[in-house]
């Protein structure tokens, strides 16, 4: 088993969050991890990505090599787009659809939609909407990690269990929150990779 | 089963030494090696010991503080980040004259490819050049390990040892397996009293024995496990590989590499082993993170009867990080299927936060300068330098840190006016101090805005060491306390923040503007922690 994975988003979205409930559930299943992160400057509402990278076997490198990624997760489009060198030819796309527009020239939404859509393996979900209809506006990234879920080679179940531990800490009614938000997100990927 | 944790590398390292028996942890924050120090603050095992773990002023300081823990004993650890050991420098280069007595070891984080820094400097320069031996992990498991290694080679040898990360080691996690914790050392003394006191005629003495260590510390890189030496049937090439390379160079070999490869991950440079690999092979490829230390070496100035290539020669590239992809094609296999870039993608660059007072401080200040026909504002390193960046555009330098005053000075010296130097608080105690004297000595003609959050913000919120007392430190030096104004930034208050820059660019002397609002990311941690 092996899954190399770009998380990416906008510097204060909580893709660190994703790669830590993945992460909890991989070393649950006894897989080994390495996940490269970025500290420091970019963190201030620049472009954010982590390497999170899980196998069965020996893992070497912290970075992903181009053309093996076998997903991209992102809570922002344009940052999905932006790592489509990484991306393995076979590889999926999971995407937030709702930009963060923090600058001048950012591109054209019906533009960025039409090349998301071009890729032939791509889940597409408005991650915010989701995590508001399942009460919990803030947990938009375990919606997007839901929507992840079918295509990670971990059992939801596993996941489920990585969102109680890390937010535990937090109460019941923030890991129940969390938990429905992750499981919207599940059911759209579910639905739309069924077509 | 032995105890299994996910760690960043600095964390694996920062664990690995408080389960060596450190005594005290000194630093300045500074990306990527903040979290090193930041764990031990949290570790309950740190705590529980008394370790000492609060930051230092910069780290000049936290070298010196270091050597004097070592100096009586005890195992003592310096972190910080690649630039820091310019301002650390001259301690860092006279420990290895006095030597260490409890186990001392300077962690540096180099950045290469310039992620949150001004340049992409290669620490284990400064390792040669002070005759300090340096280790280098690829893992976090062996972050963890050489933590123990190198305070164990410290006290055998009784020299301070420098530990070398790069950002991927520094910032990636992975599960590292932890030995048992072991005691810090008691209080004791140097056995060698007299190179603690570099005066010339022990300087000279000590001097030579340093130069007779550093030879068997070359012998010791070549006996050392970190220094692994594999054979490979294909010798048409042999490959050396140094740091974090190591792992790019496996990932491209899955299933073992044919060519024979050392691996450097100890130094000074084990010679006799890259000797045996040049004897072995027809031509040499030498990977390396950061600067081409190693091929230099090994390439010297004279004709070599062996084809070496690496950074120099072009097969990779001779600035920034390597990665997987760069190394294979060094290694000469094809590249990867991979998708073509998106043509709509632009840039992102970071920001200020919406609601920063350091905002605020800049739209005053860029309102205030445009009524100049040539204003000049000098300023440091921290979150502000984003003001270079639109829609400011309100920094015209950016040097190292504490060189917004001091190139104030200069510049304001040779009749620029207004020269304002525009430095945060912490930057300000770091650095700034020092400079604000001269000008205070010298009558310099500048506006200093010290843009005060009452904290390090750039790396995340660590404890700014002139909090509370700013006033008092700039009248302290000599400013006049009549023009040293504190405002709070705030956009109801621009036009007063206007009126004041004005008045105190006028005034033809030393003046100091403290802009003061808590910074917006420690505030919502406070507010958090309030409502708990």
């Amino acid at each position: 088993m092996k899954k190399d994975i770009i998380l990416s988003g906008v510097g204060g979205q909580g893709i660190l969050s994703i790669a830590t409930v993945i992460g909890h559930a991989a070393l649950a299943e006894g897989l080994q991890l390495k996940q490269a992160e970025v500290h420091g400057m970019s963190q201030r509402g620049g472009d954010v990505q982590s390497h999170l990278r899980i196998s069965s076997r020996e893992i070497r490198s912290d970075l992903i090599p181009r053309g093996g990624a076998d997903l991209i997760v992102s809570l922002e489009p344009m940052e999905a787009l932006r790592y489509l060198p990484w991306l393995a030819a076979e590889g999926w796309v999971v995407t937030g659809t709702t930009p963060v527009v923090n600058i001048p020239n950012y591109p054209d939404e019906a533009d960025l939609k039409r090349e998301l859509q071009a890729l032939p393996h791509v889940i597409l979900l408005d991650a915010e909407a989701l995590a508001r209809e399942a009460g919990s506006p803030r947990s938009a990234n375990m919606a997007l990690l839901g929507a992840t879920a079918p295509l990670l080679g971990i059992e939801a179940g596993q996941l489920e269990a990585g969102i109680r531990a890390i937010f535990a800490r937090k109460g019941e009614a923030v890991v129940e929150a969390n938990l429905a938000a992750f499981r919207a997100g599940y059911q759209t990927a579910q639905k739309q990779t069924e077509r | 089963m032995p105890k299994r944790e996910l760690l960043l590398g600095d964390e694996a390292l920062a664990l690995g030494a408080l389960h060596a028996g450190l005594s005290g942890v000194f630093a300045y924050p500074g990306t990527p090696s903040t979290e090193i120090t930041e764990y031990i603050q949290g570790h309950p095992l740190a705590a529980e010991r008394g370790v000492h773990r609060t930051w230092s002023t910069n780290e000049k300081t936290a070298m010196e503080e270091a050597l004097g823990m070592s100096f009586v004993g005890k195992r003592a650890m310096v972190c910080m980040k690649h630039v820091g050991l310019n301002v650390a420098a001259d301690a860092f280069v006279n420990s290895a004259m006095t030597g260490a007595h409890g186990g001392l070891v300077v962690v540096v984080a180099d950045d290469p490819s310039m992620h949150s820094s001004q340049n992409e400097q290669d620490s284990r320069f400064y390792g040669q050049f002070a005759l300090i031996p340096v280790l280098e992990p690829a893992s976090q498991q062996e972050a963890y390990d050489m933590a123990r290694a190198a305070f164990d080679l410290s006290e055998r040898y009784r020299i301070p040892v420098l530990m070398r990360l790069t950002t991927r080691m520094a910032h990636s996690r992975a599960v590292v397996e932890v030995a048992a914790p072991r005691d810090p050392n008691p209080l004791s003394y140097p056995e060698q009293p007299r190179q603690w006191v570099l005066m010339p005629g022990n300087s000279r003495l000590r001097y030579k024995a340093l130069i007779d260590d550093y030879a068997r510390l070359e012998n010791e890189a070549v006996r050392s496990p970190f220094n692994r030496y594999t054979e490979g049937s294909d010798r048409r090439l042999g490959i050396i590989a140094c740091g974090i390379a190591r792992n790019y160079l496996m990932e491209n070999y899955p299933e073992g590499c044919p060519y024979p490869v050392l691996e450097i991950a100890q130094y000074p440079l084990p010679k006799e082993s890259v000797r045996r690999l040049a004897a072995e092979c027809q031509e040499l490829l030498i990977i390396e993170e950061g600067q081409p230390l190693v091929e230099q070496a090994v390439r010297g100035v004279l004709p070599v009867p062996l084809k070496i290539r690496g950074r120099l020669t072009g097969e990779l590239p001779r600035t920034g990080e390597l990665t997987p992809d760069s190394v294979r094609a060094a290694l000469g296999l094809a590249p990867h299927r991979a998708h073509a870039a998106s043509e709509i993608v632009v840039p992102r660059p970071p920001a200020l936060c919406q609601g920063c007072g350091h905002r605020d401080m800049y739209t005053a200040l860029t309102e205030v300068v445009r009524e100049f026909p040539d204003g000049k504002v000098f300023s440091d390193i921290g979150c502000y330098t984003l003001g270079w960046l639109a829609p400011f555009h309100a920094i015209d330098t950016c040097v190292d840190m504490g060189a917004s005053i001091t190139m104030a000075i200069g510049a304001a010296h040779a009749g620029q006016h207004p020269a304002i130097a525009v430095i945060g608080d912490s930057t300000f105690t770091h650095s700034g101090m020092t400079g604000l004297l001269d000008a205070v000595n010298e009558g310099a003609d500048i506006t200093v805005v010290i843009s005060d959050n009452l904290t390090t913000g750039m790396t995340g919120g660590q404890d700014s060491a002139g909090t509370g007392r700013l006033e008092q430190i700039c009248a302290g030096i000599g400013v006049d306390p009549a023009h040293i104004r504190v405002v709070v930034p705030l956009p109801k208050n621009r036009e007063e923040m206007k009126q004041i820059l004005r008045e105190e660019i006028a005034y033809k002397g030393v003046s100091v503007i403290i802009p003061r609002r808590e910074c917006i990311q420690t505030a919502k941690r406070h507010a958090a922690a309030k409502n708990k």
